[in-house]
């Protein structure tokens, strides 16, 4: 995690190395994904059963031919892209596959991964999709409010719904269902970034100044209509009781917000308004409540006599695990029960691999977020850097919320992790937002683009300070201190 | 701008960081605790995931696993369950274990250290060596004929080889099936109820753990301490003790069962039990020497494992003279386990020297292999080997043509005595029916077998003889399937 801070703040080019499009590198480590995740498919497979799984050539190959096909449209249609993200976004996909494989053994006659797998080959398809059809980033902001709009409708669908466990969160159609909140948060990001990266030096220097509290109030004429977006997304969303999708559109807003404008006023005034309404809401919501009491005291329903609540089951699993691991298909995490495979996909990955194995998947996140963050320092126009830190936020809060979630450090929200917990709806959004960083950071990093026009003074003075140790690949173009 | 994406980026951090703390919290900080939870699942569904090892009677399993194909997968199923349930116990997924379920139980369920042959390899391969054997000391002849003797009566049977220590049979009756319990549901849970609810408690292991005020067949512990305290010097010398004889400092006469006890030997004592004479030998040997002899023999030891944990047998260390003159005669408050008096009987039959009885010859690994094998240990003399050759003789002379002629074995050499325990409030009660001896075939060296055998509420008026009517034939019974035994030991 501290390697995340310093890759950002590590961001000086290497002389002589200009623009390197490391496609290679990229598919090198795109087969050592594949490779990682067809070698726990078998070790799942031999350890439950004894022998190697029928459908084993399938998921290989399956696997393999989505990563190539990914690899093949970056290496055509963004050839300048961060050679990371892909293979992240392949290791997660994989893992979070061979996990849900795992766990389809001890619940027969509930198999959720060929789906998942169909989901994920959806996913690709649209990664390369956003590729092909999406050359150049900025175009996006020709569409925000169709994005607002949509997200909106989108958000607002699955209240005609029947609810599922409580939330109005699902469209059921055709025997398949999703969720389109999912795809809202993309939109979202867009719009927010698009209206931010427009107005953000009218909210940034206009607005009446309190003296006192030295704070100056955003012009209400620039915030009105992004407080409104926000506040009817939430509300919806407070409405259909998806209380972990509110909460990560507050943090977006607020985490989009803060980059644009850079007053940290606001946050404090934006933590202090969501702490008052998650109170509130933890206090008088009876569903949210009981999620309250769930995590203050875990244990609560062992000491009733009713057993053991999903998050004790949790932490059991966690607990199980220890420093190595049960093992894959050695752990029990099938005693949570209900939702194992996908909110609590995190438990299992807990049990069977450990501390160490949580600890990779969590660096797997923390250097996806960073290469989101990277292209956002690296791009030049707002919108990009806006639309970059929204989507790596999205990544990372929503992480934090379900991952602090069956944790126990924060309540339990709905949420998906993201690629590895079974849910379509959030495979497919999760490569549509993996497709948009790619493309974010082929224009960062495409050569013959403008000077970056905002100094970045800091950078240089540690640049000469690493410059030794320095054996990356590197967003930036060369400046003319290194190279002199 | 830039330096507000870097904030961000920090606060992402921050987040991970902060789930990456807590996760160390979980898996490390406080995994321990988490997986000792009692709601916490994990332990009992791995315990079950495999068939448990059996435990071995005569080189056959008397236990067994059924596939039950639920959470908790295997549960134990018994082999002539009541028969064998005094050595085995019971293994419940609802109850937990007893006896050799519970004292071998790392051994059985597969976790003990020494199964695993390579212990790297398990731990890397993340396996668990498969759940091994224990081979009992018992004897299938010696047991069942112990458990058909004791049927539709009320008592317990402890078989011993005076030589090794080695239990040959240990017998509880009334007895119930440890596979009831063996597994979970509203089934086990009733069992269980109805099995504690029983006035007839079949599940007291008779044997190891209750105890019964010994009689007369302490009067075996008594003459020992005598003989080693020189206080008796010739067995056959008349004791000039009167009948009935006053419990000194007291006026209450001590009664004889028996006739001819006035002015006896001490041989002639042991030989038709009389109180009178053996009740003023301990006063004569002193509270201390009594004390002492009696914790030779095992009394007062509350540490005695067979593996499976022995009650302990009492005899006061605090007493007046009155009191001791009864405790000399296994009554007052002086109490024994029927394991406790087969080592009574044991340590005569061995020298004086006491082995220390064991209920496990080996625990093996599935293939047979042995694990740990079981050693012979002493808990010391209880007696000089003089001391034990004249106590033979007179114990001889009680089947011979003494109170327990029901216990003569034709072909062996037999040695016995007979025992009627005080019970109840005032002598009220109906009292219990000892015997305990031993035998020796007549070609060998020393004697094959030790026994004790107690029958509840004998139905007798008389003293000693119902020791003789209840008790010894079931004795008799046990010796002989010991010697035949003997002649073909078991693998």
């Amino acid at each position: 995690m501290t390697a995340l801070t310093a890759k950002v703040a590590d961001s000086a080019p290497s002389p002589g190395a200009s623009h390197p499009r490391r496609r290679g590198a990229e598919l090198t480590l795109l087969a050592g994904a594949v490779l990682v995740s067809v070698l726990g498919h078998l070790y799942a497979g031999v350890a439950t059963s004894g022998r190697i799984p029928e459908q084993s050539a399938r998921y290989a190959a399956g696997l393999a031919v989505a990563a190539l096909l990914a690899h093949l449209a970056v290496r055509l249609f963004a050839p300048y892209a961060d050679p990371l993200v892909l293979p992240i976004a392949v290791l997660l996909n994989g893992l979070g596959l061979v996990l849900i494989r795992r766990l389809d053994l001890t619940t027969p006659g509930h198999a959720a991964a060929d789906a998942q797998l169909l989901w994920s080959g959806l996913g690709v398809v649209l990664f390369v999709l956003v590729l092909v059809v999406l050359r150049d980033h900025r175009v996006l902001q020709r569409y925000a409010y169709l994005s607002v709009v949509a997200a909106l409708t989108l958000m607002l669908v699955p209240v005609f719904f029947p609810a599922v466990n409580g939330a109005h969160i699902w469209v059921r159609f055709a025997g398949l269902s999703f969720q389109p909140g999912e795809f809202a948060k993309i939109l979202l990001a867009v719009f927010f970034a698009t209206y931010l990266a427009a107005n953000r030096t009218a909210l940034a220097l206009t607005g009446r100044r309190i003296r006192r509290l030295r704070l100056r109030l955003l012009p209400g004429r620039v915030l009105g209509p992004i407080l409104a977006i926000w506040l009817l997304s939430v509300g919806v969303l407070v409405l259909e009781r998806d209380l972990g999708t509110s909460l990560l559109f507050f943090g977006l807003f607020v985490i989009m917000l803060f980059t644009a404008t850079g007053r940290i006023g606001w946050i404090a005034v934006g933590l202090l308004l969501a702490g008052l309404g998650a109170y509130a809401v933890g206090t008088f919501e009876p569903h949210v409540h009981s999620r309250v009491e769930d995590w203050l005291n875990p244990f609560a329903s062992i000491e009733r006599g009713q057993g053991p609540g999903q998050l004790a089951q949790s932490l059991f699993a966690f607990g199980a695990g220890g420093l190595l691991g049960a093992g894959l298909g050695h752990g029990r995490s099938f005693l949570i029960g209900f939702a194992a495979k996908s909110d609590f996909i995190l438990a299992t990955a807990g049990e069977e691999l450990g501390l160490a194995g949580v600890t990779a998947i969590l660096a797997l996140y923390a250097l996806l977020v960073a290469r989101g963050f990277r292209a956002g320092l690296a791009l030049r126009d707002p919108f990009g850097r806006l639309l970059a830190t929204g989507l790596a936020s999205i990544v990372a809060l929503q992480v934090f919320v379900i991952a602090g979630g069956v944790t126990g450090l924060i309540p339990l929200t709905g949420m998906a992790m993201p690629f590895l917990a079974q849910g379509g709806s959030s495979v497919v959004t999760n490569w549509i937002i993996v497709a948009l960083l790619v493309r974010l950071s082929d224009s960062a990093r495409r050569p013959g683009a403008g000077p970056e026009p905002d100094p970045w003074a800091r950078t240089r003075t540690r640049s000469t300070r690493t410059r030794g140790t320095r054996t990356r690949t590197d967003i930036r173009p060369p400046e003319p201190e290194a190279t002199a | 701008m830039i330096r507000y994406i870097r904030w961000c980026a920090y606060f992402c951090v921050l987040l991970l960081a902060a789930l990456q703390v807590n996760l160390v919290r979980i898996q490390v900080w406080e995994a321990a605790a988490l997986d000792a939870n009692p709601a916490n699942k994990r332990g009992a569904v791995e315990r079950y995931a495999r068939p448990r090892g059996d435990i071995l009677v005569d080189g056959r399993p008397v236990t067994g696993s059924r596939d039950s194909r639920q959470l908790l997968r295997y549960e134990r199923t018994y082999r002539d369950g009541p028969l064998y349930a005094p050595v085995t116990g019971f293994s419940s997924q609802t109850y937990g274990t007893s006896f050799l379920e519970r004292a071998e139980d790392d051994v059985l369920a597969g976790t003990a250290p020494a199964l695993a042959a390579f212990p790297l390899w398990h731990d890397l391969a993340r396996s668990r060596p498969a759940g091994g054997r224990a081979v009992t000391t018992v004897r299938a002849g010696v047991q069942s004929a112990a458990y058909a003797g004791l049927a539709g009566k009320r008592g317990a049977v402890a078989a011993l080889e005076p030589a090794t220590g080695r239990i040959l049979a240990l017998v509880s009756s009334p007895s119930y099936d440890p596979g009831e319990l063996s597994g979970t549901g509203s089934a086990v849970e009733d069992a269980w109820a109805r099995l504690n609810a029983d006035p007839d408690r079949p599940m007291l292991n008779r044997a190891l753990r209750e105890t019964y005020p010994p009689g007369s067949t302490f009067k075996i512990v008594t003459a020992a301490a005598a003989l080693d305290a020189g206080v008796v010097t010739d067995v056959d010398a008349p004791t000039r003790t009167p009948d009935p004889y006053l419990l000194p400092g007291t006026r209450t006469p001590l009664p004889n069962a028996s006739t001819g006890c006035e002015d006896a030997s001490m041989a002639e004592a042991v030989q038709w039990s009389c109180n009178t004479v053996m009740a003023r030998i301990g006063v004569r040997v002193g509270l201390r020497g009594m004390v002492e002899a009696a914790e030779r023999f095992g009394f007062n030891d509350s540490g005695l494992r067979v593996p499976a944990w022995v009650s302990r047998s009492n005899f006061d260390t605090d007493m007046s003279p009155d009191q001791l003159a009864l405790s000399a005669i296994g009554q007052f408050n002086t109490t024994a386990t029927p394991l406790q008096m087969a080592m009574v009987a044991a340590a005569v039959a061995n020298g004086g020297e006491i082995a220390r009885p064991r209920l496990v010859e080996r625990t093996t690994r599935r293939d047979g292999t042995q694990v740990k094998g079981g050693v012979r240990g002493s808990l010391g003399r209880a007696m000089n080997p003089a001391t034990a050759l004249r106590l033979q003789e007179l114990m001889v002379k009680v089947v011979d043509e003494g109170t327990g002629r029901n216990a003569a074995v034709p072909g062996a050499v037999v040695g016995g005595k007979t025992g009627t325990a005080q019970h109840g409030v005032g002598n009220a009660g109906i009292p219990y029916a000892w015997f305990i001896g031993w035998a020796r075939a007549e070609d060998a060296p020393v004697p094959a077998v030790a026994v004790a055998v107690v029958v509840e509420d004998a139905a007798a008026r008389r003293g000693d003889i119902s020791g003789n009517g209840a008790a010894a034939p079931i004795a008799r019974a046990v010796m002989q399937a010991a010697l035949s035994a003997d002649r073909y030991p078991a693998p």
